[in-house]
């Protein structure tokens, strides 16, 4: 096993020195706000995910969570790739990091859409660890819905 | 060092049973193999331990040469399959020296030994003719601890549940031992039935009973301990222990997954109502009601799992040939030197008792603010197998203020090469994390 084909420095970065971390407040009092707790039950990680939107823009992706450097890692991502986005253009992405993180090693990333977000192309060789890395996704998933936006299937792409 | 003198022929000083570890290894084809390029160190036997080919030898023979159902045939095949069920079941009973084959049943694991013993107090609650130290209702109460592996838990918060009664618990010191302060105060004329882990399958923590057993008896409740990770480690003596059931698994004892036991006094299980329903459980059957068998076949219904039974048996004769209690010194010993060893690592820090003493050979600990998950990475990375997690006993992991922690356990097996490199895998995680 290679191990730095799993740890890329790039995900070490975004655990050391994770960007955006702390759930924070809308800045706009008229945003819609919500968050979502997920947790592995398997290795007790936990991640919040809080999204602050107009319903057209996310404007804030914010989180808090403790957990393993994948799972820190790709909650710092997360917060770094879709915070100021469209929602469209944010489920887009989310899509695409699902689709890599399924993909058993074999989907090529793509930078233009996912970022940083290509370094976790080594993790989905790691069946283990996949679920690590979809933590915050998913949780975003929830947030997200439960703030208005992703829920309707017109919304996410098939 | 003086030592006063022993006179010759008494045990002298040194005198420790002792066995052959790379005959031992010999015997395990899987530790041959390689991990990631390296030699496998396996150190995770408290989770499952490995299966030496005697005991695979036999699992395949059965299905090759015996197969059949067992209690129910007259022909050969039947009759071969039932010796040999029903001798497993005996080898069993010597192994933990109880006074009758049919106080020895047959289950899936631990899990269901206890949801067994869990569901026949619901059972006997329900029924007016239920033996009364089985009857619970609101006002009883069931104690169990902190330090409990979750199917010691989770079965008793669900019959607190369904009966009224009341759920308590000792709780774990710093030191990582149960804390008995509040013994008569936990432990009183309330109390039906203390459900206690023999040995912490987190803590390595080897909890002494004889305090607890004095104050169940007084008080008129009944003890059940969890053997699962003491009955594969020790010597073990269910008439010396005193309590009135034991539960143990196979798989962590160099037998295949798929069976466990169930041990109780023969006059309890007698009098405890059955759990499943089905064939080889009954007496006679009538659409208008059934009549049930004594145990132990009354809580083994349907098809058990036999050639899992049979090599059981095998797993008992293995470890009795080598000697449970040479077993037991080769653990401690390999526990004390893990002990130092892990020591020398800078930010290490051992949750449970740090010296070898009222402890087996599983230890749990935390690497600086390292994740154990990316603890357990790297360290697979080398070829170490190691458990990360919380280990299915996450109160202990709340108890001592992390979500998490990296474990090693040590079998029959295990060597200080193995511990050694253990050490230079954290080494590596510090740098990779540091």
């Amino acid at each position: 096993m290679q191990l730095e084909s799993l740890y890329q420095e790039i995900i070490l970065d975004h655990y050391k020195r994770p960007h955006g971390r702390g759930l924070r407040d809308a800045g706009d009092p008229a945003s819609r706000v919500a968050e979502a707790h997920h947790v592995n039950p398997t290795c007790g990680d936990e991640v919040t995910v809080r999204v602050a939107t107009d319903g057209a823009v996310l404007h804030d992706v914010s989180y808090d969570g403790m957990g393993c450097s994948i799972s820190q890692a790709s909650a710092s991502v997360l917060h770094e790739l879709l915070t100021g986005r469209a929602a469209g253009e944010a489920f887009e992405v989310h899509e695409a990091f699902v689709e890599l993180m399924s993909g058993r090693g074999q989907v090529t990333p793509d930078e233009d859409v996912l970022g940083d977000g290509v370094a976790f192309a080594g993790v989905a060789r790691y069946p283990a660890r996949v679920k690590c890395a979809l933590l915050p996704w998913m949780a975003f998933k929830d947030a997200a819905a439960r703030a208005g936006v992703g829920a309707s299937p017109t919304e996410v792409k098939a | 060092m003086s030592a006063i003198a022993i006179p010759a022929g008494m045990p002298q000083y040194d005198d420790v049973p002792r066995y052959d570890v790379a005959a031992v290894r010999a015997d395990f084809p899987i530790l041959d193999r390689e991990v990631n390029g390296h030699r496998l160190v396996y150190l995770d036997s408290a989770n499952t331990s490995h299966k030496p080919r005697q005991v695979l030898d036999v699992l395949a023979e059965h299905y090759a040469m015996h197969n059949a159902n067992v209690s129910r045939s007259v022909h050969t095949l039947g009759t071969e399959a039932t010796e040999a069920y029903e001798g497993a079941r005996a080898k069993v009973a010597a192994f933990v020296n109880a006074p009758s084959v049919d106080e020895v049943v047959f289950t899936k694991n631990s899990t269901e030994a206890i949801n067994i013993v869990a569901y026949a107090f619901s059972n006997a609650s329900l029924r007016p003719d239920g033996d009364p130290r089985f009857r619970l209702g609101p006002g009883d109460e069931i104690v169990i601890s902190e330090m409990e592996h979750h199917s010691n838990i989770v079965p008793w918060q669900l019959l607190a549940e369904r009966t009224g009664a009341t759920l308590r618990w000792f709780s774990v010191t710093d030191a990582g031992r149960l804390d008995e302060s509040g013994l008569d105060e936990l432990v009183t004329e309330r109390t039906k039935i203390v459900s206690l882990v023999h040995m912490s399958n987190i803590l390595g923590t080897v909890n002494a009973t004889s305090r607890i057993t004095a104050r169940v008896r007084a008080v008129g409740a009944l003890l059940l301990l969890d053997c699962s990770q003491s009955v594969p480690h020790m010597p073990m003596d269910v008439v010396d222990l005193d309590a009135d059931f034991i539960v143990f698994t196979g798989h962590k004892m160099c037998a295949p997954t798929g069976i466990g036991v169930l041990w109780g006094r023969a006059e309890l299980l007698a009098a405890m109502p059955p759990v499943f329903g089905g064939g080889s459980m009954i007496e006679t059957v009538s659409m208008a009601g059934s009549t049930f068998a004594a145990p132990p076949a009354r809580f083994e219904a349907g098809t058990p799992p036999i050639a899992e039974a049979v090599a059981l048996g095998a797993a008992v004769d293995y470890l009795t040939g080598i000697g449970m209690p040479a077993i037991q010194w080769h653990e401690k010993q390999l526990t004390a030197y893990a002990l130092d060893a892990l020591a020398s690592v800078p930010d290490l820090r051992i949750f449970g008792p740090t010296v070898p003493v009222g402890r087996g050979g599983t230890i749990s600990f935390a690497l600086g603010d390292v994740h154990p998950h990316d603890v357990g990475q790297v360290l697979d990375s080398l070829g170490v197998q190691v458990r990360v997690g919380h280990h299915c006993a996450r109160p202990v992991c709340t108890r001592f203020g992390v979500p998490a922690t990296t474990r090693a356990s040590f079998y029959l097996y295990t060597t200080t090469e193995e511990i050694d490199a253990l050490v230079a895998g954290l080494e590596k995680v510090r740098k990779v994390f540091g």
